[in-house]
């Protein structure tokens, strides 16, 4: 579900829907509110490799949004540490795959490549952009954290976070537009 | 000649203090730089991903949480003085701070024990990178830093040969600092080491990130080629977290050393917004 504020954030609820993504457009600043799930280098590349087995996944990730991000430990009294996105990029390979499994959107940082956008604009995903390096902050947006699998990989595990208003941009919209693309092109000199 | 005996208790315990603290409290020379930046910054999205920045290097040194989830892997650059012996053992000294720095200081442990089959993470965030010098004196100076690998990816390295001259190695910096582009968590910190062998340059670059970026280089003709380099890199338009904008870089540090007749060497390494570093002399 998508609601426009005054200040021209616009605020998601997950899960999103196809109407949903139509709406966002690259370079929009969204707050995004619901329950997603996380991953990063190696839980991709155990789903992967499930994929290629032709095994089932130990998560659903059917219309979900996966996060890619390696939190730090929590202190006592933090649901959890700081959790900054990482970069995208390094999971390009695996995501075409999870878009056309059902993945409907990825938070990360940084540019993707022209695959990943393809995955995008096919499946009408989206790919938003945190923050990288507001870990602190970003972790006050963060409620609940749980593992969901791969609870030996430690950081690098697949957990459920309950998030409220996460700071976010539309860094790739379903159309195919790139905020990496023409964000950079209009303040190059 | 006299000699002065440290415990490996304190170093143990100075380098837990510098990791913790380096991995709250970010230092004078970035938040001055950041304020500058956001009053400078000529995209609305910039200026409001630097506010961003700065409300959480504040969160973090107001909870003591690190700046970032990435606390990179440990850095050591250690001047031991040549009067100084240890009642212990010098490197498990270090390594049992960084141990405690990142295990008690709710620091991530980002370190796989092999590089290629296992990937098992060592829990504890060891082995630290550690380089030593023998130097003059009876103490001890250590600088330490940490650098996330979203950054640390992006770095470079190039056997320049004599007839690349100045233009050559401005090219290479910035085609690195291109290629980087959004990826390393901009606004960047370009460190830069020029000459030396191989593994000298790199090691350059590594220590000239940690250096702070309100300095310069102190030979004239590299603090102009610092001054251009930040120039022309905030031309590219990459900006904060790479959405466009005129800051993308807030530093740039070169540091030299002599080298060969026949070679050039030139280092690239990028570092984030979060340069995180701190040095005590024991």
């Amino acid at each position: 579900m998508i609601t426009k504020k005054d200040d021209g954030k616009i605020k998601i609820t997950l899960p999103l829907t196809d109407d949903d993504i139509k709406e966002l457009h690259a370079g929009d600043s969204v707050l995004i509110s619901g329950s997603l799930i996380t991953g990063r280098d190696a839980a991709h590349k155990r789903l992967y490799e499930l994929i290629e087995e032709g095994k089932e996944l130990p998560v659903d990730i059917k219309g979900e949004v996966i996060y890619y991000v390696g939190p730090a430990p929590a202190k006592p009294g933090h649901a959890v540490g700081p959790a900054g996105p990482t970069s995208s990029y390094r999971m390009d390979k695996y995501s075409p795959i999870l878009l056309d499994l059902g993945l409907k959107g990825m938070i990360g940082k940084g540019a993707r490549t022209q695959p990943v956008i393809d995955a995008i604009v096919r499946n009408k995903g989206i790919y938003f952009a945190a923050i990288g390096g507001a870990a602190a902050l970003i972790s006050r947006s963060i409620k609940s954290s749980e593992v969901l699998a791969y609870e030996d990989l430690g950081t690098e595990a697949i957990y459920r976070f309950v998030i409220e208003d996460f700071p976010a941009v539309v860094a790739v919209d379903s159309f195919g537009n790139d905020v990496y693309k023409f964000g950079a092109e209009k303040y190059r000199k | 000649m006299e000699i002065r005996t440290i415990k490996a208790e304190t170093i143990t315990n100075t380098v837990e203090k510098l990791f913790k603290d380096l991995n709250y409290n970010i230092g004078d020379d970035i938040s001055e730089a950041l304020c500058d930046a956001q009053k400078n910054e000529e995209s609305p999205v910039g200026k409001a991903v630097i506010a961003q920045l700065l409300e959480n290097n504040k969160i973090a040194a107001e909870e003591e949480i690190p700046i970032c989830q990435d606390t990179g892997m440990a850095v050591l650059f250690v001047e031991y003085g040549e009067r100084v012996v240890i009642d212990g053992n010098f490197k498990e000294a270090i390594e049992e701070g960084v141990r405690r720095a990142y295990v008690g200081g709710y620091l991530r442990k980002s370190v796989v024990a092999d590089p290629v089959f296992d990937r098992i993470n060592t829990k504890d965030n060891t082995p630290a990178i550690i380089y030593t010098d023998i130097v003059e004196g009876d103490k001890i100076k250590i600088l330490a830093g940490c650098k996330g690998f979203g950054s640390e990816n992006m770095s470079q390295i190039k056997m320049l040969t004599p007839s690349a001259g100045i233009d050559g190695v401005k090219q290479f910096i910035l085609d690195a600092v291109e290629y980087a582009g959004p990826n390393p968590c901009p606004p960047i910190v370009v460190g830069v080491g020029i000459g030396g062998t191989f593994e000298k340059a790199a090691q350059l670059a590594k220590k000239a990130t940690l250096r702070p970026i309100n300095t310069k280089n102190e030979d004239p003709r590299y603090a102009k080629l610092e001054d251009e380099l930040i120039e022309e890199i905030n031309k590219m338009g990459f900006g904060p977290a790479g959405l466009g904008g005129n800051t993308t870089a807030i530093g740039v540090n070169v540091e030299t050393y002599p080298t060969h007749i026949a070679g050039m060497p030139v280092a690239v390494n990028i570092c984030c917004h979060a340069a995180r570093h701190k040095e005590a002399v024991i």
